[in-house]
């Protein structure tokens, strides 16, 4: 008997170890213009639609991948035509005229009319729809299709930023079903196999308009924990890492002649958030007392180390209308007690800093509390998780300051909407933020919105703690890849194996 | 035997039901609002109210409660809250992960433990023996996700002998390619269940070489193998057995903790992420399939007990 068990341990343990070599050779092998990408990825989509709390993930693999929109918005943050060949507007701002790319269609065949882009703009519209920029088109009155070419689209007043916004929507063949399973785009991919829970490929779509992807196919493989993705890296099992989202694992790489590290732009910012509404956040004092208590170079360096970019105020350096205004609210102990004086406080007070449970937040709590302690005032951390972030803080406003990151580009706007969670209400900024979408020339809309952005940072509407690295890690013989972060995307046709 | 069927078969359906009902009820105790995952930070109030109509969370909960059983009725697990999409579907594709692994795991498990465990009791004197029985005492207490981390930086990342997670696009369609990326998680299970494993071999081993009819065969003039084979194994079988249906069960719980250190598509990175968001319809559906395997495994390990020791089926059987 002990003969026998002795065999069958033996015989499984070596067919174990015979697949494990087996196949145990790289798989990217085929010749440059057709190889394989792997990507590894944190940010698995729950569904492919964006309008359908799809998340960032369907964001990351799908825009501008296998959907386009009119516009794209570029790596470095300007805005492109794609599917718009040109645009007029009418005098009077009001009146958007489109002509469409020739020769487009859908990766079902069907080609791409003037009708798609209306059904795709009503889509982000429609009363169900989840989509992030609903509020943005709230100026649309009428979408016109007077030919299969040409879209005309009716403002109520002027939007300066409707051709940007315009980016985001991604134009849907009209007579396409379940859009959560499945795709139908114009981009340069068709998808090919989602595997929920693990992985995503996209296959190079022949019949695309444009230059074909360098590429023929690319595989979003999906992690949740960043310790395996980094193992992926190193073993060879991915090429390139989106978005790697801590420092620590980043010294195995750094020093490595097989891998790239790229520290790019990102739009994502961590912001001590008060509530601004309620005593003694209602004052400025306070408040710019609290950000010049904090050593926020200090906060990034133990965070991110080198990389990771300070921010005086909600802009990023990608948005048109940043300036450095880190020096409004400079680190300074000594002017923090001064300003918690003049502000009715100098004796310190308490708060509660209710802090979300996942990464950076607490370790970023820790830090503020310590911070604060030395000018006299006492935090009391309380930690809650992401759900009850949105019962308590987003939808109840009932705090007194918490952390958050914010992801998007060009979201200084908030500070003008003073029903907004962290409660600010500057009637001047709300005037400026209104003025600058009806801007006749970008340079009017830009010139307004460093007037908010200067304005919000003297009042310190909230502490603007740091701006996230992009860092994306890849093997050196990948070439094409986008380095910096804007709103989650990643295009990836011009990734090549070199 | 038939009537003892009918009373463990129907003791099962009812436990089934109850714990169903005591999954729904609990989990809408949880505070949380599951439409909170489907919003951004800058949704307005308009997408607040869609997001709640999305998940059907303004519903009243004996609803609710009345829609799912009427699903589970005619075998549809419902759609998930978050990405509308049908949960039974996602689900079958999921065991095609963590049945395999269970299934490897268990049986790798049951090997190394009956040999281990064997050695250990049959030459308790030696110092291999002695080794084994520490080794299995130390690895009951270590977790199973610290044993994966562990193999997957000695074999993936060092020697790189094998994939550190993950599981092929096409499923099964080439097994050796699926077995690689099961292998490291399989033998990570594997490990850490034949600790106890081991242990419960060893002591029933033990309890047989000291049993007074096994003197009795070697008195009659049976070799020491002989009298083992004849008679131990049948006597020894029994209490291994009764836990078997336990181990089985906690196997699979270790291979639903495992997938996530392997970035595996099983049930358990499934669930783990329908917890995060509240997405109350996964939730149910992966506690619907394991709680149905873990019963089902417990009515086995019962009747299988029954048929190897005829002294459970005449003493407590006949009697009632």
């Amino acid at each position: 008997m002990k003969k026998n068990i002795a065999f069958v341990a033996l015989g499984l343990a070596t067919t174990l170890l015979l697949a494990g070599c087996a196949s145990g050779a790289d798989s990217s092998t085929a010749s440059a213009g057709d190889a394989t990408i792997e990507i590894g990825s944190l940010y698995e989509p729950q569904n492919l639609s964006n309008f359908g709390g799809g998340g960032q993930g369907v964001t990351e693999a799908f825009n501008g991948n296998v959907y386009e929109g009119l516009y794209k918005l570029t790596d470095d943050g300007s805005v492109a035509p794609l599917l718009a060949a040109s645009n007029t507007v009418s005098d009077d701002g009001l009146t958007y005229t489109f002509t469409l790319q020739d020769g487009v269609t859908f990766h079902s065949g069907k080609a791409l009319t003037s009708a798609d882009v209306k059904a795709s703009i009503d889509a982000v519209l429609a009363d169900d729809s989840q989509s992030a920029r609903k509020s943005s088109f709230g100026a649309i009155t009428s979408i016109e299709t007077p030919d299969d070419a040409t879209v005309v689209v009716t403002l109520a007043e002027r939007s300066i930023s409707f051709i940007y916004n315009l980016s985001y929507v991604w134009i849907i063949n009209a007579d396409a079903t379940d859009l959560e399973s499945t795709e139908d785009g114009t981009g340069p991919y068709t998808l090919g196999d989602w595997k929920r829970g693990s992985s995503l490929s996209l296959t190079r779509f022949d019949g695309y308009w444009g230059d074909a992807a360098a590429n023929s196919e690319v595989v979003f493989n999906y992690f949740t924990d960043a310790t395996a993705l980094s193992n992926a890296l190193l073993t060879g099992e991915v090429d390139i890492v989106t978005s790697v989202q801590s420092p620590d694992a980043l010294s195995q790489f750094t020093d490595n002649a097989d891998y790239v590290v790229s520290d790019g732009d990102s739009t994502t910012k961590e912001i001590l958030v008060f509530n601004d509404r309620v005593a003694p956040f209602d004052n400025v004092d306070v408040r710019k007392a609290l950000y010049s208590a904090i050593d926020t170079k200090k906060l990034l360096n133990s965070i991110w180390g080198d990389y990771g970019t300070l921010i005086g105020s909600m802009v990023p350096p990608t948005d048109p209308w940043y300036e450095d205004l880190t020096q409004v609210n400079p680190y300074d102990p000594d002017l923090a007690k001064q300003l918690l004086a003049s502000g009715g406080q100098p004796d310190g007070f308490e708060f509660t800093l209710d802090t979300p449970s996942y990464d950076p937040h607490p370790v970023v709590a820790e830090f503020v509390k310590s911070e604060l302690a030395k000018v006299g005032v006492t935090v009391n951390i309380n930690t809650i998780s992401a759900d009850e972030w949105y019962t308590k803080v987003y939808k109840a406003q009932d705090f007194t300051a918490t952390l958050q990151e914010h992801v998007n580009d060009r979201d200084v706007v908030w500070y003008g909407n003073p029903d907004f969670y962290w409660g600010y209400n500057n009637p001047q900024v709300t005037q400026w933020v209104a003025e600058a979408e009806a801007s006749t020339t970008t340079d009017e809309q830009t010139a307004k919105l460093k007037l908010v952005n200067e304005q919000i940072a003297k009042d310190a509407a909230s502490v603007w703690l740091y701006l996230y690295p992009q860092i994306v890690v890849a093997a050196s013989d990948m070439s094409g890849y986008p380095v910096n972060g804007l709103n989650s995307q990643f295009f990836v046709y011009d990734i090549a194996l070199n | 035997m038939i009537s003892y069927l009918l009373r463990r078969s129907a003791f099962l359906l009812v436990s089934f039901v109850i714990a169903m009902v005591a999954i729904f009820v609990l989990l809408r105790l949880l505070p949380g609002d599951p439409s909170n995952a489907l919003l951004s930070v800058t949704a307005t109030p308009d997408q607040i109210a869609a997001a709640q109509a999305q998940v059907g969370a303004d519903r009243p909960v004996l609803e609710q409660f009345a829609t799912w059983f009427g699903q589970l009725a005619r075998f549809d697990l419902g759609e998930s809250f978050i990405s509308s999409l049908p949960v039974g579907p996602e689900i079958s594709a999921r065991l095609a992960v963590t049945v395999p692994l269970t299934l490897l795991a268990f049986a790798l498990a049951l090997v190394i433990s009956l040999v281990a465990g064997f050695v250990a009791a049959t030459r308790a004197d030696r110092w291999y023996g002695i080794l084994i029985s520490g080794i299995s005492q130390l690895g009951v207490a270590v977790p199973v996700f610290w044993v994966g981390i562990l193999l997957v930086s000695v074999f993936s990342v060092g020697l790189r002998w094998l994939p550190s997670g993950g599981f092929p696009r096409d499923d099964w369609a080439d097994p050796a390619d699926a077995l690689r990326s099961l292998a490291l998680p399989v033998i990570t299970v594997a490990v850490v269940m034949s600790a106890s494993l081991t242990r419960y071999v060893r002591s029933a081993t033990l309890d047989v070489l000291g049993s007074d009819y096994l003197r009795s065969a070697r008195a009659q003039g049976s070799g020491r193998g002989e009298a083992l084979w004849r008679h131990g194994l049948r006597n020894g079988a029994v209490p291994v057995i009764a836990i078997l249906g336990i181990e089985l069960a906690t196997t699979f719980l270790g291979a639903v903790v495992v997938e996530s250190v392997f970035s595996l598509p099983g049930l358990g990175s499934m669930l783990l992420k329908a917890i995060q968001q509240h997405d109350y319809p996964n939730i149910q559906g992966v506690l619907f399939v394991s709680t149905l395997v873990v019963l089902v495994i417990g009515f086995l390990g019962d009747v299988a007990q029954r048929l190897v020791d005829p002294r459970l089926r005449v003493s407590i059987s006949g009697n009632r």
